[in-house]
């Protein structure tokens, strides 16, 4: 595998960015609620469960039609309504020519379950009243006919596709955190080699769900009771789902100048790890080996992450941080929650945002970890450790 | 041979080892036998009840069990059967350090019924709600079970016992997704990223909910008996596809690295392409011109005219709709050369392998351009009379193939097509 760069590797910049999340929607919804270090959590909904609620978002501003809509679970709307974000924000919104040869990666997991349904089926197997076709039947029954199509993976894609007429090719990768990094790692390297010219990088994620609680719970992962800071976790370990849809336009310069593109940033590096989780201190030793290979220069700066507040990853990733104390750390999770495959482009979009405001947000951290730096980034480290595997990184910088 | 390089200057990506696992038995060998003898690995389903299913066949993968049963598990074995195939004939690397990275197609994964039940009872009460749930999921009782219900949770697997370099991915582009692991591998040895790469498609995911799911979207076939009989791609009678289960695995390698270290070339993977249907979720633009230009731009891919394309292993789900829209399609790009082109569907035996077809189909073609011999399509019996393909019906036809087309369409518009050849092009 050769990891240098080839030197006709063509630049690539990132010429739109869209948000909404607990925070809010948009750019300076969001740069406003970082300023003013805005957390928006729910105890009650699910307590003892913690999660960050999708802010009030009015769906038809970016998918007109409600038929649409109805198609469409939730996690679905999110990943669509950001999508139609970062479309304008680049400024390609309804530009045929150039969407119809659009490459999209959406990093995916699935849509909500049928809960009334699934609840129903227990309680009646758990009272012994269940033949063997009943099962079957109830599913034959009860399920919506179209649900299937608001839970599988690639339909987010699907949704993208028919709203927003984003058409050149359409991946959609899974695998939880990871799936995200290695879809920007993909688009990335796609653009650099001449394979495509613009690409539309993202994900969706939609926290509020007894399922997704359930499921992280056979894991304990689930923070419960009080939320506090992701530094602050050590003792009480976990992550507070978090809804949050985000998605990049990923251009290669020359395509960006002649369509007379602005761009936020230019993604300069995307680097990927499976690190074998099985002695502690694998994510210290994989963050550690993954670092050398994003160029990074010298040894202050910025840096965003995607820590979860998962013991032992985060504590294993505050090694690692421990290593670089000339880097000034922003948890995303904090604010955000975790957004799992979402969390490390929400990174690489703060990072671009940051780096067009000529600031980063400040710290909002009662340890002490995240430390205040006034100077204005030329380049942000955006970090990704998944909460059971996937580690990554990525090195967004200013276009000078 | 000729250069290591394709006409437009890129690495040309050849293929050295292939592993398949269908319903129709284990391993290459295997498989081409009963699919040239046109036998069908569709039965009745025995692996839960069929009560109250409107379609109860399936082709199944009987002859591999996994303890807990899981769909995912199968899904996994399946995977890992299919690769150590491949990697055998390979001969690359050493064992469990594969020299390159893993591009997996996997069916989108979630909680299973069993154990959701597991769950149910668990609780010890008789009416709950999710609260209950939540409050007996945790504390280590089922800590396998967010491991095994995670995404990355086969590609990880995969990725360890093989080796894999990097960060593996799992990718879904639906019944498209096969296809697309493939070309994402001829992507990263033509950027120079991977000298080598592990192409997988597996699906194990022939369970009550996916059977059902699909039948409510009226996608599947209703003639239960007999159950080989069902899947009828191209006849006038086809009233859907059958659900099936199965995994290939392909190893590509640049030329280059494949000729410098001696491997024997089963094949060259010429050209990739890929088009967004943006019309509707489940139906095809009634132009057709995304699969239109999905086809064209495979073609402009491996720099190859209509008229070198002489086998077409085709979509061929045998649902009204795909089949009337595959044959308008490629009516459309091959016109007056489409009369000589044999098409065959091995969906009629081997079912609709969902997120492996594109693979399990693509290692088929590479076979029939190996023995110079179309497997055919089965229960053509009434040929559809608005499908005027030259369908290899029910029995094998020896051909000259020197480039095979194999087709994958999937919900969510996703068009995948490649470009199989013997030689480089």
């Amino acid at each position: 595998m050769t990891e240098s760069k080839s030197p006709a590797a063509k630049e690539v910049w990132i010429t739109g960015i869209g948000i909404v999340s607990s925070l809010g929607e948009g750019l300076d919804a969001h740069w406003d609620a970082l300023n003013e270090k805005k957390i928006n959590v729910d105890d009650k909904r699910f307590a003892p469960y913690i999660v960050h609620p999708l802010a009030p978002v009015t769906f038809d501003a970016q998918i007109p039609k409600k038929g649409d809509q109805r198609q469409m679970e939730a996690w679905q709307r999110i990943g669509t309504y950001a999508a139609g974000l970062a479309l304008d924000s680049a400024g390609v919104k309804g530009d045929k020519e150039i969407l119809g040869r659009m490459d999209m990666i959406v990093a995916a997991g699935g849509g909500e379950r049928d809960l009334a349904v699934d609840l129903a089926i227990m309680t009646a197997d758990a009272k012994g009243n269940s033949s063997p076709a009943f099962l079957n039947e109830r599913l034959m029954n009860d399920l919506r006919p179209t649900l299937f199509l608001a839970q599988l993976s690639n339909l987010l894609a699907g949704n993208i596709a028919i709203v927003h007429g984003v058409c050149g090719t359409s991946r959609t990768f899974m695998g939880e955190e990871a799936a995200s990094i290695d879809a920007a790692r993909v688009a990335l390297a796609r653009i650099e080699a001449g394979q495509s010219d613009i690409a539309l990088v993202g994900a969706a994620h939609n926290g509020e769900r007894s399922d997704l609680l359930v499921l992280y719970e056979f894991g304990d992962f689930n923070l419960t009771e009080k939320f506090v800071p992701v530094w602050q976790r050590e003792d009480k370990s976990g992550f507070a789902l978090g809804s949050a849809g985000c998605f990049l336009v990923l251009e290669s310069r020359e395509h960006a100048e002649a369509r007379g593109a602005k761009p936020y940033a230019k993604l300069t590096k995307v680097v990927a790890d499976l690190a074998q989780r099985k002695q502690p201190g694998a994510v210290t030793k994989s963050l550690e080996a993954l670092w050398p290979k994003l160029g990074v220069a010298g040894d202050s700066g910025h840096l965003i992450t995607g820590a979860t507040g998962v013991e032992p990853v985060t504590s294993e990733e505050k090694v690692f941080l421990r290593q670089h104390p000339g880097f000034a750390v922003r948890a995303t999770g904090t604010m955000f929650g975790h957004t799992l495959e979402t969390q490390f482009p929400l990174g690489l979009a703060l990072a671009a945002l940051s780096l067009s405001r000529g600031a980063l947000f400040p710290p909002n951290d009662p340890t002490g970890l995240e430390v205040e730096k006034a100077d204005a980034p030329d380049q942000i480290v955006v970090v990704g450790a998944g909460h059971w595997q996937g580690e990554g990184m990525a090195l967004v910088e200013a276009v000078k | 041979m000729s250069a290591p390089s394709d006409k437009f200057g890129r690495p040309v990506v050849v293929v050295t080892g292939m592993g398949v696992v269908t319903s129709l038995g284990a391993g290459k060998q295997d498989n081409w036998r009963k699919l040239t003898a046109g036998e069908s690995g569709i039965r009745t389903v025995t692996r839960f009840p069929i009560d109250g299913l409107k379609s109860t066949m399936a082709g199944t993968v009987d002859f591999v069990t996994v303890d807990p049963v899981t769909s995912t598990g199968l899904t996994e074995r399946l995977a890992e059967m299919a690769t150590e195939e491949a990697l055998e004939q390979a001969a690359i690397g050493a064992k469990a350090d594969f020299p390159g990275p893993l591009f997996l197609a996997v069916a989108p994964v979630e909680v299973e019924w069993p154990q959701r039940l597991e769950l149910g009872r668990a609780i010890g009460k008789t009416e709950f709600g999710y609260d209950d749930m939540l409050r007996v999921s945790g504390g280590g009782r089922f800590t396998a079970y967010h491991h095994r219900f995670m995404f990355g949770s086969v590609a990880s697997y995969l990725a360890e016992s093989f080796g894999t370099k990097g960060s593996p991915i799992s990718l879904s582009t639906a019944c498209a997704s096969g296809a697309t692991a493939i070309q994402l591998g001829v992507e990263a040895i033509r950027r120079g990223d991977a000298n080598a790469a592990l192409c997988v498609a597996t699906d194990g995911s022939v369970n009550p909910e996916a059977l059902v799911r699909f039948s409510l979207l009226s996608a599947l076939s209703t003639q239960n008996n007999p159950p080989q009989a069902a899947s009828k791609p191209f006849s006038k009678n086809r009233d859907g596809f059958v659900m099936a289960e199965g995994a290939g695995a392909m190893v590509l390698e640049s030329y280059e690295s494949a000729t410098a270290r001696g491997a024997k070339i089963l094949g060259v993977v010429a050209g990739c392409g890929e088009l967004t249907d943006s019309f509707h979720r489940t139906r095809s633009s009634p132009d057709g011109k995304p699969i239109i230009g999905c086809m064209r731009k495979t073609l402009a891919d491996a720099g190859l005219e209509p008229e070198q394309i002489d086998h077409i292993n085709a979509h061929g789900t045998a649902t009204p709709e795909n089949d009337k829209m595959e044959y308008n399609t490629t009516a459309v790009v091959f016109g007056e050369h489409l009369p000589k082109i044999p098409v065959s569907s091995n969906k009629s035996m081997v079912g609709h392998t969902i997120s492996a077809a594109g693979a399990v189909e693509a290692v088929f073609s590479l076979l029939t351009l190996e023995h110079q011999r179309i497997p055919p399509t089965i229960n053509y019996e009434i040929p559809d009379p608005a499908i005027l393909f030259d369908v290899v019906g029910n029995t094998a036809r020896d051909a000259k193939v020197t480039a095979v087309m194999s087709n994958s369409f999937g919900f969510g518009g996703q068009n995948a097509s490649l470009i199989l050849t013997r030689e480089p092009v």
